[in-house]
């Protein structure tokens, strides 16, 4: 069945890039950069209104650490020129919107040409190639498939590849076990945390996930640790690989890690990283710890120069044992800013905020939790009760709760598990409560 | 010809239900009748006191959400189908009861049971008209023995 | 009204027909055909199904000489694709395969279907030929509401609207407050969805504060469940927009097996890839054109999964007038019902004995059930009547509730919807002779389906 056993890290002609050698890289990137910063200079106002206030043009790059001269985007550029402000091509060249949801619950919009669409394949072929996979796989995708990119992004990767797509999309995992059991799935895509609940499920239903045909996971979109991931290992006998990337600059396929498992090799030809310093903005030497910042260099719809991802590493430049000359990061594992990741969906506080005051008219203190409860993660909402919307039969008090259920789905997409709570009973710290407690235990 | 009820939010773990009680103790207030409704989260604690108003206060002052709810208490013969007598009136009536519940003390042989109607006043003037006993307020309490 | 009665046929947008295939003379169309079938015939030799099916009726591959003799050939069910779970019907290597989808069973075990780079391909031209009959153009932007996944309608859907060259917004199902932002934001001119979901965008969009006389919205391609020309003047009215419809089924293809021109008098049958047949479902007769009957499909191109004489259990009525389009094929009504007792829910193809599946697995339950469908607004609902046993019943509220969202659970992981549980007492549900009653489609009875 599985012949690529003797060989898992062969290699893949779609991956050239990633061994191109430094210096051809270094030439790549500087033209691609000139290329990308004049286009962005053309079409974004924004990013042509900065330089200006810098009294820059495109013809300050004249090498890749000019870089430095250029101002950060920020998720704020995203939202304040939705939905078309930062498109760099005509309507009639965009072939596809994904959109994300943002802080006031105005989605975020990201647009793709043809040519964006076949880099995305590319860039997620080279990361399944990383990750082991080969044409002739069965790959069992569970990426939420829609607006979300990671979905409709590790399909074309794998289906570019060669290997055969099972396009489940999220949750039913009693079905999601099946199909992995009937179809002799050897390798599945999805967030970690969903994947601890598969491995739970699967032992209730008595598969043993080990005597299966499935050899490796493909996992992102949420921070997880080496503890999770040895538990996967072991309890799967599957490998289980880190990928990143998010929809602003491209959704999954920024990185990926290799058969190393240390550190994700970003895909340099399409994608800039450079660190700085979250406070200051400053660059930062590869190897200290910072912001991630990335610059698209081959994105033509809609090219984002020196974005703020706000998660926090380091670059790796020291070679790799598997040969790829692409610089890593490290794996992250936390943010700078408030925000929090659960199921793939990134949600800010505000947003539940939004949403609550849309259902009771005033602000009350709410907490929210994060716990991982068999290897899934759960979202709980504690909101107190205030005099306002107290009523003495509990088919109102039902409503009020599911009222506010709905309204925190509709603004982040999630279902949560929702309490209302007597007065007092969230505890504050210098009069304000602690609005998001992370049980989860995700620091190494 | 209405009685004020008192209902107080709580969450349905153990020990939650000493807290309200505790404080009307302190404060000197007895509970004439109480009734928990609850699910698997939250439960209301609904309350009859005679100083209703005191009763609210002193449990606003402790931290608890509390609402007064207007009910009315009336007499049921205490005999197999003394009950149904007046499920049926207000049925007929188009009255919707939300929910009830009896009085701890019978009134020589008649049950004291209290009604939260959806509409109060029609309720009264529907089950007055069937020559059912609607309690006053002053003279339950004072049937019940309650002076303070 | 007669649904072919093209007397007053006129074409709501510019009529544009993609490919020559659709405009073939009949003869040349039924030589492709009768070539196709013989080759599909030669290829499933190695289904064991069909070998064995092949070898009892003594007919041979070569016996076929005419479309006519179609009818010596096997038919496939529902239940055929089931007992040869997962993969019994491939009829190419396994690495051939690149894509899998599934469709919901009767028994909780779906059935899958596979798909060659050819067959992905096949299906990207069909979604497109009706997309672009019914008004879809390259600069469009489209939103895609059908849920993505296992389901062939969002992905079928997606791959000719990208085929095309549309901008594509694939916002999967729900959230539909988010749906009329992005449609508006976005400026999409084109929505992909089933019927009852556009009506209650539709219905949302009028409840809002969103200005109808600016709505960008243009043309709506729905599928994916039966509807009624009611449905579609309530669409066309409230969201200001062409709807045309579209027909298919995932075991054959999905999306793609026919849909409507720019006259909407009928759905033209995509032809050179299908055999359609429409027959009376007891005498596996034909029926005289016009007559309402099951439609038979044979897949003629398909090389993972083709399928011979697949019934349906559709029931509709085909014609073979002409139509003004210039299109060459013949055309199906709406379906008009169903040959068993499967219910459309929301799009979702239910069984009644999917839910009766569902309670098994819940102790406490009696095996007395009633499933109620009816759609008060526009939206289906169900309701579930389940008797519980005397002895599990319970005064404790809580333990009640506890039962019920066991058995809701349960029915949502093996319908995949979401219904309403209602505990009833032992007892109470109705039985007609020993027999209870198990669906009770007020949709019907309101005649919206």
């Amino acid at each position: 069945m599985n012949h690529h056993n003797g060989q898992p890290n062969a290699f893949q002609s779609v991956s050239s890039p990633d061994y191109l050698p430094p210096n051809q890289l270094r030439a790549l990137q500087l033209q691609r950069l000139q290329a990308i910063v004049r286009r962005a200079y053309e079409h974004q106002d924004l990013f042509r209104s900065r330089l200006e206030e810098r009294g820059l043009t495109p013809d300050c790059i004249q090498d890749i650490s000019d870089i430095a001269k250029l101002p950060f985007m920020v998720k704020t550029d995203l939202r304040d020129t939705y939905p078309f402000g930062l498109f760099a091509s005509p309507m009639d060249e965009i072939v596809r919107l994904h959109a994300s949801s943002g802080t006031t619950g105005k989605p975020i919009v990201v647009a793709y040409d043809q040519h964006d669409l076949d880099v995305w394949s590319n860039v997620m072929q080279r990361t399944f190639a990383a990750c082991s996979v080969h044409p002739g796989d069965i790959v069992q995708n569970a990426f939420g498939y829609g607006l979300f990119t990671g979905g409709l992004g590790a399909h074309y990767g794998a289906e570019t590849l060669g290997a055969t797509v099972i396009p489940i999309s999220g949750g039913n995992t009693e079905r999601q076990i099946m199909v992995m059991k009937d179809f002799g799935v050897t390798a599945v895509c999805c967030t970690p945390s969903y994947f601890v609940h598969v491995i739970e499920r699967a032992r209730e239903l008595g598969v043993d996930l080990k005597s299966l045909p499935l050899r490796v996971g493909i996992f992102g979109a949420e921070p997880w640790t080496s503890q999770m991931r040895q538990h996967i290992e072991d309890e799967a006998g599957i490998k289980a690989y880190d990928i990143y990337g998010l929809s602003e600059i491209i959704g999954p396929g920024v990185a990926s890690e290799c058969d190393a498992q240390n550190g994700l090799h970003v895909f340099e030809d399409n994608f800039l990283p450079e660190i700085i310093d979250p406070t200051t903005g400053t660059p930062l030497p590869d190897g200290e710890e910072g912001e991630l910042v990335l610059t698209t260099l081959n994105k033509f719809a809609m090219p984002m120069i020196r974005y703020r991802t706000r998660d926090i590493t380091n670059i790796i430049a020291e070679p790799c044992s598997c040969g790829r000359t692409v610089r890593r990061i490290r794996r992250i594992s936390r943010r700078s800013d408030d925000m929090f990741i659960i199921r793939g969906v990134n949600v800010f506080p505000s947003q539940i905020e939004a949403a609550i005051l849309a259902i009771e008219g005033t602000l009350p203190h709410y907490q929210i939790i994060l716990t991982r409860e068999g290897g899934l993660d759960q979202i709980e909402v504690q909101v107190e009760i205030t005099p306002e919307v107290f009523s003495d039969t509990i088919s109102a008090m039902e409503e009020l709760q599911r009222k506010l259920a709905n309204s925190i789905e509709h603004t982040v997409g999630l279902r949560v598990k929702l309490h209302l709570v007597p007065q007092q009973t969230i505890e504050r710290s210098m009069g304000k409560a602690k609005r998001v407690i992370d049980r989860r235990q995700l620091a190494e | 010809m209405k009685i004020h009820q008192l209902s107080v939010f709580l969450e349905n773990k153990p020990g939650q239900l000493v807290g309200p009680c505790r404080k009307l103790a302190e404060a000197g207030i007895s509970i004439t009748t109480l009734s928990l409704a609850d699910t698997e989260q939250f439960g209301i604690l609904r309350l009859i006191v005679k100083d209703w108003e005191k009763a609210k206060q002193v449990l606003k002052d402790a931290g608890f959400v509390v609402n007064v709810t207007e009910m009315v208490a009336i007499e049921v013969p205490d005999r197999p189908g003394g009950l149904a007598e007046v499920l049926d009136i207000a049925e007929q009536g188009g009255i919707n009861i939300e929910y009830m519940y009896a009085f701890t003390d019978k009134l020589g042989d008649k049950g004291v049971l209290v009604f939260r109607f959806d509409d109060p006043d029609k309720a009264i003037h529907v089950l007055g008209a069937a020559n059912f006993n609607i309690i006053e307020r002053v003279d339950l309490f004072n049937r019940l023995g309650i002076i303070s | 009204m007669n649904p072919f009665d093209d007397s007053h046929a006129q074409a709501v947008i510019d009529n544009a027909i993609l490919s020559d295939q659709e405009t073939l003379p009949r003869t040349d169309l039924e030589a492709l055909q009768l070539h196709r079938l013989r080759e599909v015939v030669a290829r499933i030799q190695n289904v064991p199904f069909y070998r064995d099916a092949f070898r009892q009726s003594g007919v041979t591959p070569d016996q076929i000489k005419s479309l006519d003799d179609i009818r010596r050939l096997p038919f496939t069910t529902k239940a055929n694709l089931r007992e040869h779970y997962p993969l019994g019907f491939l009829a190419v290597p396994r690495d051939q395969v690149v894509r899998y989808h599934g469709s919901t069973g009767t028994t909780g075990r779906p059935t899958f279907v596979a798909y060659t780079r050819n067959d992905l391909n096949v299906w990207t031209e069909l979604c497109s030929r009706f997309l672009v009959a019914g008004g879809l153009r390259p600069e469009h932007t489209a939103q895609v509401s059908f849920g993505y996944g296992m389901f062939t309608g969002a992905f079928g859907l997606h791959q000719g609207l990208e085929n095309v060259g549309a901008a594509v917004v694939p916002a999967s199902a729900g959230n539909t407050p988010r749906q009329l932002l992005l449609m508006q934001d976005l400026q999409v001119q084109v929505l992909i969805c089933t019927p009852s979901y556009a009506c209650n965008l539709a219905e949302v969009a009028n409840a809002g504060d969103i200005d109808m006389d600016r709505f960008p919205l243009r043309f709506a391609h729905l599928g994916g469940e039966p509807w009624t020309e009611d449905m579609r003047r309530h669409i066309e009215r409230d969201l200001r927009i062409f709807a045309f419809n579209n027909y298919g089924l995932s075991e054959i293809i999905g999306p793609g097996v026919s849909g409507e021109c720019a006259y909407r008098v009928g759905m033209h049958f995509q032809e050179d890839h299908f055999l359609i047949e429409c027959l009376d479902s007891n005498s596996l007769e034909p029926v005289p054109e016009g007559e309402p009957g099951e439609l038979v499909i044979t897949c003629l191109s398909k090389e993972a999964m083709p399928l011979l004489r697949y019934r349906t259990r559709d029931i509709a009525t085909v014609t073979s007038a002409p139509c003004p389009c210039g299109r060459t094929t013949h055309r199906m009504s709406r379906v008009i019902g169903r040959s068993d007792d499967m219910l459309i829910i929301k799009g979702v193809n239910v069984f009644p004995s999917q839910v009766e599946e569902a309670l098994l697995r819940v102790e406490g339950t009696a095996p007395h059930y009633l499933i109620e469908v009816d759609r008060p607004h526009i939206m289906d609902e169900v309701i579930v009547h389940v008797e519980i046993r005397p002895e599990d019943f319970s005064s404790e509220m809580r333990q009640m509730q506890r039962l019920r969202d066991r058995i809701d659970r349960e029915i949502q992981s093996v319908t995949g919807i979401r219904m309403e549980v209602k505990l009833v007492e032992p007892q109470t549900l109705e039985r007609f002779g020993g027999k209870a009653k198990r669906v009770i489609d007020r949709r019907r009875e309101k005649g919206l389906i």
